[in-house]
């Protein structure tokens, strides 16, 4: 009799847990049913309405998705939903096909993506560049430095403090990279400090301990206003900041949207999203934060610079 | 955020509302009659029960949420629903992260009472239903106390939010996770804004209750 009432409890308690989620389930399916109205009134409403962008915080942190996501929305009908992280966990979004279109930028971890066969129609969108930034008064001498491997030498001689993003971001990529060229393991060293979280953050926690960061020149300038730190050095070729977007495999993952994707390839390539690119930020910052790229090939811009 | 208008901040403000309030109505439906079984029951196994309730009491966001994101991605047990970054993964997670709260509030708000008043309305003939109902209105201090308690746990907290919400402007975008957002974007006057408005709405909800807590109280 008790075990049949210990019984009867579990089973009441489940069964009002799964109500509870069926019934905001349910609401959730009403308010989709309207939104999917509106935008029948709007335009044609795909058959999947539904796009998920995994994209990296650069591009949000800087408000271009802002400005670029409407357009697309109203042109298509598509509802994007943006998903703003590191483009390590946005490339491992897409090899999860949890996302349908990536917009990254961290190409030696794109290419094997490419090659497995989880991404496709890979194209290149727009560049900007990184730099490093420090205390105006340049203890470690940065300043004097013509190369970023030779900066981060520097730094490390200097032992000054440098405050990582440590998130496995597109710019942390960049970052590690750099510092192996360098021959140097930054790892374990008291100067060395990771983060673990988004770029504005970053700044934000350089600026606080007066240290060294790399950071991609579209945050840096929305950021430029509460910070006392600034450039050191800039205009390295390897410093070059390169966006691809690329639609996720549908033959692979059948739960991903392709048609929605390759709308959204298409949209970020033409020719009014690479002018609106182009302009982007000038009236705010008196300079553009990216440059459009599209139909160019990545070595010429490795080459150029 | 806050260049686009006032439009979309009246959007997340009403959405902040619409997940938390739905996330704690829902753990009431089921908190307050579970916390009130468990409080009366007598049986093996309800010492261990209520300590799990009282773990999950202290249920990180971020624990729930990514135990939500697993079960809700493409790729899990639940992904064909589609409910990963959309309002509804948010209530789930939230309705994970209140229902502890409630239930644990309730059991002591109910095991507060007198022992004696339990086997007196029983004495008086009352049945099952009766007991609960009258229970409930004796304990309606700390029931009031739990719905407090689960609310102010869901609408404060980040983690969950924007590990199932996405922080998708326009969709499952919050007060805090829009908060975190204009942080770390360093528009700091915005994010104080943002808190200052997370602010008044805790208070105008915690006040409306605290007037119903209050309201039937002898003066």
């Amino acid at each position: 009799m008790r075990r049949l009432f210990q019984r009867m409890v579990v089973l009441a308690a489940m069964m009002a847990l799964v109500a509870g989620c069926g019934g905001a389930e349910q609401q959730q399916t009403g308010g989709q049913q309207q939104e999917t109205q509106q935008q029948t009134e709007q335009t044609q409403a795909p058959s999947t309405p539904e796009l998920i962008l995994a994209t990296t915080t650069s591009t949000q942190d800087t408000g271009l998705l802002d400005v670029l996501i409407p357009i697309f929305e109203e042109k298509t009908g598509y509802t994007v939903k943006t998903v703003a992280v590191g483009t390590g966990q946005a490339l491992k979004l897409g090899e999860n096909g949890e996302a349908d279109v990536l917009l990254v930028h961290a190409p030696d971890s794109e290419v094997p993506l490419v090659e497995s066969g989880v991404a496709i129609n890979r194209q290149l969108v727009m560049h900007n560049d990184f730099i490093i930034i420090g205390p105006a008064s340049d203890p470690a001498g940065v300043k004097s430095a013509t190369t970023a491997v030779e900066g981060l030498k520097k730094i490390a001689e200097a032992g000054a403090t440098f405050v990582s993003r440590g998130d496995d971001s597109g710019t942390d990529k960049k970052e590690k990279a750099l510092w192996k060229e360098a021959n140097i393991d930054p790892k374990e060293q008291e100067w060395y400090q990771e983060t673990g979280q988004g770029m504005g953050a970053t700044i934000t926690v350089a600026n606080e301990k007066l240290a060294y960061t790399l950071s991609d020149r579209g945050t840096y300038l929305a950021q430029k206003k509460n910070i006392d730190l600034e450039i050191v050095l800039e205009g390295d070729a390897p410093l070059l900041n390169i966006y691809h977007v690329m639609q996720v495999n549908p033959e692979k993952y059948p739960m991903v949207n392709g048609d929605g994707a390759k709308a959204f390839v298409e949209f970020m390539v033409s020719d009014e999203t690479q002018q609106i690119i182009k302009d982007f930020g000038v009236d705010t910052y008196g300079e553009p934060l990216f440059f459009p790229d599209a139909g160019k090939a990545e070595e010429d811009l490795t080459s150029g610079k | 955020m806050l260049s686009s208008g006032d439009a979309e901040l009246v959007r997340v403000t009403l959405l902040t509302l619409r997940v938390a309030g739905t996330a704690t109505l829902l753990s009431v439906v089921v908190g307050i009659p579970l916390g009130v079984l468990l409080a009366l029951a007598r049986w093996p196994g309800r010492n261990f029960i209520i300590s799990l309730v009282n773990m999950g009491m202290g249920t990180p966001p971020v624990v729930a949420g990514l135990v939500v994101s697993i079960l809700l991605w493409r790729s899990g047990p639940l992904g064909r629903l589609r409910l990963i970054y959309t309002p509804t993964a948010m209530i789930i997670a939230q309705f994970i992260i209140a229902l502890p709260l409630v239930t644990g509030y309730t059991l002591a708000g109910i095991g507060q009472l007198n022992p004696k008043l339990h086997d007196q309305i029983l004495a008086l003939g009352a049945s099952r239903w009766q007991l609960f109902w009258l229970l409930i209105r004796e304990a309606r201090l700390s029931l009031l106390a739990a719905v407090i308690g689960g609310f102010g746990g869901v609408i404060s907290e980040v983690g969950a939010s924007t590990m199932v919400g996405g922080n998708i402007l326009g969709r499952t975008r919050v007060l805090t996770t829009a908060t975190v957002m204009e942080v770390s974007k360093g528009n700091f006057d915005i994010a104080i804004a943002l808190s200052l408005i997370l602010m008044l709405l805790i208070w105008l909800v915690t006040y409306a209750l605290t007037r119903l807590q209050q309201g039937g109280r002898p003066r």
